[in-house]
């Protein structure tokens, strides 16, 4: 608030917001610990804090006993694939939209975001029926075409708001000067959109990383990504939670850097550009 | 501005975009309408043909399906209450100028980035298991018994598990709309001898308002939905203590077959959702126009 703080005032505030964080975070911090344990430390009563033997062997086991990598491969080539190829439709679209507005413009947009709000529950059995039926369950191309379509209105949306930061009086000066069609997009829009469709494609990719409707229930194990692959430890056998710790940590960190790289993409892609 | 020629290019360029779209949405849509008016069973296919609306009204009088519907609302319900309150306050305390703001923000926001299964996971493992979970440790040192969480109180664990999830959310979105409070109204206030409790009445709230019922209305959407973390924690029960009307569904569809039930489930769960999506279309949309 604007008032003058008191410096005792300021403290109390200051130690009150470093707890508050401390203990929303304090559950990602926990599971990163927990991976180096072993499982015995793990459960251990009390728990061990910070005075154990620290050691990597869950990472090399969860690696050589259940081949993470390949799991993480597929959340790879799913969450940037299927963007990539949502890029490559979204942007005409977005382009177009904002920048050739016919009347009906307005209302395509607003029906488009009106199919994110559709609940996954009512296309399941559909869409479930129709990928055994093509031979689309357990495969990448199918689960990659779901997730491209579950993103589409979110990049559309997103690149729409960005593009329309791009001042038209720059494109009419170059039309005037005789640029094509072609040349307009690739010397004058692609420089000024490229930050908007990176940070566009950054919240996608986080969004399709950690999509577990669709990866849960039309994976099984080929095509499985990390959510389905953390699923699996909900039923195991024996010991486990160093092991679940630290398939957790490897699946969750890299998507945390990014994420914490895309807070305000994060806003601006979520509430389609309802809140500022 | 838009010549013809640019309209009929701009057409060309939308099309692939509304065409899935519309493929993803409005086809399997109909189909699932289509389903829930048949007996149709995957175990005996053969054995199928129109029953009306019969499937609706073995779902609607179904005890498990009541008891979904109220799981459902149950869930949503005090998420929201959580996420939106405690939302608030550690938005307002997010927005103070405090030592390491930066980092702070960034692990105020870091469970929002967890994969369902993930959280869902640890919470129930490492922080709320009985025998070894940490909770257990915190309620034994204080002179208590430990909760046995998931068995005796499923839905509530649940809900721990999913408000940590939306928490972050929450308070992302309305420290972005505190943020953009301002300075002068706040000095204003301030010169005018404004106590915090009226400051925040009459200034911040306000002001916020907007943003919170943006907030209600896509986490709404979102919570509507929440499968993964029931799928890997209880799955669903005991009984039907944590079946949420997407579990029931996911349930009727892919454990017992029976596609014309789960379709009748599955066009519930959209008109539910629909109901919020108009509200949160309406905001947006005026949104667009200014």
């Amino acid at each position: 608030m604007a008032m003058k703080q008191s410096a005792g005032k300021r403290v109390g505030v200051t130690v009150l917001a470093w707890v508050v964080a401390f203990l929303i975070f304090f559950p990602i911090l926990w599971t990163f610990i927990t991976s180096f344990k072993s499982e015995l430390d793990a459960i251990a009563m009390p728990p061990k804090f910070l005075f154990f033997n620290w050691t990597l062997e869950n990472y090399v086991e969860v690696q050589s006993r259940s081949n993470y990598l390949r799991f993480a491969e597929n959340s790879i080539i799913l969450s940037i694939g299927a963007n990539i190829v949502g890029l490559l439709i979204s942007v005409p679209a977005a382009w177009s939209m904002a920048f050739a507005p016919t009347k009906r413009t307005k209302d395509v947009l607003m029906w488009m975001l009106s199919t994110k709000m559709m609940p996954a529950v009512g296309v399941l059995v559909p869409i479930y029926l129709l990928f055994r039926d093509l031979h689309l369950l357990d495969s990448l191309w199918g689960i990659g075409f779901v997730l491209m379509l579950l993103n589409l209105p979110i990049l559309i949306w997103m690149l729409y708001t960005y593009f329309k930061e791009i001042p038209v009086d720059i494109l009419e000066a170059a039309r005037m000067d005789g640029a094509s069609l072609l040349n307009e997009i690739i010397y004058i829009l692609t420089p000024m959109a490229a930050p908007g469709i990176a940070s566009t494609m950054l919240l996608t990719v986080i969004l399709s990383w950690n999509e577990a409707f669709w990866t849960l229930n039309l994976a099984t194990s080929n095509a499985a990504p990390l959510t389905a692959f953390i699923a699996s430890y909900s039923a195991p056998e024996g010991f486990f939670w160093a092991k679940l710790s630290a398939a957790s940590t490897l699946a969750i960190a890299p998507i945390l850097v990014l994420g914490w790289f895309s807070q305000k993409q994060l806003v601006r892609g979520l509430t389609f550009g309802a809140v500022k | 501005m838009a010549t013809q020629q640019t309209t009929a290019a701009g057409r060309i360029l939308v099309a692939p975009s509304v065409i899935l779209l519309f493929a993803w949405m409005i086809v399997p849509l109909a189909m699932t309408l289509y389903f829930s008016s048949l007996r149709y069973s995957l175990l005996d296919a053969e054995n199928s043909g129109f029953v009306g609306l019969q499937n609706y009204t073995a779902f609607l009088s179904d005890p498990d399906f009541i008891a979904a519907l109220f799981n459902t609302l149950i869930l949503v319900g005090s998420v929201l209450v959580i996420s939106v309150c405690g939302g608030i306050l550690v938005a307002l305390l997010m927005d103070q100028p405090v030592f390491g703001q930066t980092v702070l923000r960034l692990m105020v926001i870091a469970p929002f980035f967890v994969m369902p299964t993930v959280s869902a996971l640890v919470w129930k493992n490492l922080l709320m298991n009985p025998d070894s979970g940490l909770f257990a440790w915190i309620a034994i040192s204080l002179g208590f018994s430990p909760v046995v969480w998931f068995t005796n109180h499923p839905m509530l664990s649940v809900i721990i598990v999913v408000s940590w999830e939306w928490l972050p959310f929450a308070s992302l979105i309305l420290l972005t709309a505190l943020q953009s409070l301002d300075e002068e109204q706040k000095e204003a206030a301030s010169l005018d001898g404004a106590g915090p409790i009226s400051y925040f009445g009459y200034i911040v709230l306000p002001h916020i308002a907007r943003a919170i019922t943006v907030v209600i209305l896509i986490e709404t959407i979102f919570l509507l939905s929440v499968f993964a973390e029931i799928y890997v924690t209880t799955s669903g029960g005991p009984g039907v203590a944590t079946t949420n009307i997407p579990f029931l569904v996911y349930k009727q569809a892919l454990l017992d077959f029976d596609v014309g039930s789960a379709s009748a489930g599955g066009v519930i769960a959209v008109v539910l959702a629909n109901v919020v999506a108009i509200f949160l279309m309406r905001i947006v949309g005026r949104n667009l126009e200014g």
